[in-house]
């Protein structure tokens, strides 16, 4: 280990950091010109040219409000309840990789903060911890609209992180680790009809509407359904506290279409050999704000769906699917094993 | 099953379709709409094409207006130098604009089509007393009407509109500037 490895890692924490803020504020800038064509609108655009200032100004305007907490809140709880929500989101950052290696000479600079052997599980568990963020932000404002925001936002959560996990059981076990960067080079061969899109495309419709869930997207919005609670569990946060809330709700989109693109889209691959000149970076954005469009699509067109729908779809139609994915995935694992075939 | 699917899928394409169609938004402050040749704006005074004045006077608009919001002042015609064709004038012609609520009975009321309703609407000022628009004011929007509103636009005919393609002049005639011409302005120069 070289003496400046503590320099590199921090680099590497401060790049994804930025990098990350960054990617949230462009993708509010992205999902607002995008619906607003959708809806057959301009979107933003009278802050900067096209509007591209418009996130900007949103973050300032949020920063310099009044920060109020109300009266009969829990005080402390209020505070803590953005931080818990933002925290572990950018900590499973540091798990993803978001290149392949990069190679100065002799130097191997991996595009990974902490190249783990559990990246998946850990991502997995962060997320996890998010709903605590939201389960206590509606619960301290003492109010019952964030009450029900938070108490739809839990259930919601933990009954679409049950499929979720289900549904990357099978990839796990096609790539035979839970290491990100090993699970994109187990969808290595040249072109797409090795994705694991192809060979897992129930388990990606499953996992696409569990980080649809996850995220609080429409049509998986409950927690923050606006026409019955005005704004869910953040209804009662103002200035910078609700400023963090949406960051983190950006940022945990961002990290989920991340997760995605490595586990079904071949992360940094590209398409076709021909075309592995372009940097596998550029490959991952690209992919990634495919996955966003296609978040944002769905979410300006089908209507949000109603809370039994919810949880019949989650229980009745994805559970079931998840489980006859990971039963068809094993047994075809065991057959091809005694077959001497490679899968 | 399988059409509830297929409605999921019509829906997307739907969306797709219209994300690449130009939007519908009138960028306004830059673009503007043309108005409908019927559009009821800010007053106009007109004048007869030998530059008299066609109000006589008569304050039937301040009677009609609703809001009564119309202040006329009427006066003796001087034969020499007559500022209309009637027997009287109007020696003072306001209008509050705060008051006005645009419904157009004044010139529904006039008997000799001196007041018309035009394109201009952005009417905006800084003060209470600027809404009170005087004769001068009335009688030539090219000056006074606000600066930003496009009047290239009025005359031009629309087709496409239920007029039948008329321009706003084909409607409510043609309005003269002031000139130095005018009686009334060769007897304020005396």
């Amino acid at each position: 280990m070289e003496w400046y490895y503590p320099f590199i890692v921090l680099a590497k924490v401060v790049i994804v950091l930025i990098g990350v803020s960054l990617a949230a504020y462009i993708n509010v800038y992205f999902f607002r010109k995008e619906l607003g064509r959708m809806q057959s609108r301009m979107g933003p655009n009278r802050v900067g040219p096209e509007g591209l200032l418009q996130s900007l100004a949103d973050a300032v305007k949020m920063l310099i409000k009044e920060d109020t907490i109300p009266a009969d809140s829990d005080r402390l709880l209020f505070k803590i309840g953005p931080a818990l929500l933002i925290i572990p989101i950018f900590v499973a950052f540091a798990v993803v990789p978001f290149s392949n290696d990069w190679s100065f000479g002799q130097t191997v600079l991996h595009p990974v903060i902490s190249n783990t052997n559990v990246g998946l599980l850990i991502v997995l568990a962060l997320t996890s911890m998010g709903v605590y963020g939201v389960v206590m932000g509606g619960w301290a404002s003492n109010n019952k609209y964030g009450m029900m925001g938070s108490l739809r936002a839990s259930a919601q959560m933990i009954s679409y992180e049950v499929t979720l996990g289900l549904s990357v059981i099978g990839v796990v076990m096609l790539a035979h680790s839970l290491n990100l960067g090993d699970i994109v080079e187990g969808q290595a061969s040249g072109t797409f009809a090795t994705w694991y899109i192809v060979r897992q495309f129930p388990a990606f419709i499953i996992f696409f509407a569990g980080i649809m869930a996850e995220s609080a997207r429409p049509p998986f919005d409950l927690p923050e359904a606006e026409s019955e609670l005005v704004a869910g569990y953040h209804v009662e946060y103002s200035g910078a506290r609700f400023f963090i809330y949406q960051t983190a709700e950006w940022s945990a989109m961002l990290l989920w279409v991340c997760v995605a693109v490595i586990l079904f889209f071949g992360g940094w691959l590209p398409p076709f050999g021909a075309l592995s000149f372009i940097p596998g970076w550029l490959w991952f954005i690209a992919k990634c704000y495919a996955l966003i469009f296609t978040i944002i699509w769905v979410g300006a067109t089908w209507p949000r769906i109603r809370y039994d729908e919810l949880m019949t779809l989650n229980w009745k139609v994805f559970l079931p699917i998840g489980i006859a994915n990971f039963f068809i995935v094993a047994a075809w694992k065991t057959i091809a094993a005694s077959l001497g075939v490679g899968v | 099953m399988l059409n509830g699917v297929g409605a999921l899928l019509r829906g997307l394409w739907t969306t797709l379709k219209h994300s690449v169609r130009p939007a519908i938004t009138v960028r306004y402050p830059e673009q503007k709409r043309t108005v409908s040749a019927n559009f009821r704006g800010r007053h106009r005074l007109y004048r007869h094409d030998n530059g008299l004045e066609r109000c006589i006077g008569c304050e039937l608009c301040a009677g009609a207006c609703p809001s009564q919001a119309i202040l006329v002042e009427p006066a003796e015609n001087d034969s020499e130098h007559p500022v209309s064709p009637g027997e009287r004038y109007a020696k003072r012609y306001e209008i509050n604009m705060i008051r006005c609520i645009f419904c157009g009975l004044c010139e529904e009321a006039c008997p000799v089509d001196a007041i018309k309703l035009g394109p201009e609407y952005e009417l905006s000022d800084y003060d209470r007393g600027s809404f009170v628009y005087t004769k001068e004011m009335l009688l030539d929007p090219e000056h006074y009407a606000p600066r930003r509103q496009v009047h290239a636009d009025v005359d031009v005919p629309r087709p496409g509109y239920t007029d039948g393609g008329k321009g706003l002049s084909d409607l409510y005639g043609t309005y003269r500037p002031m000139s130095s011409s005018t009686p009334r302005a060769k007897r304020d120069e005396a």
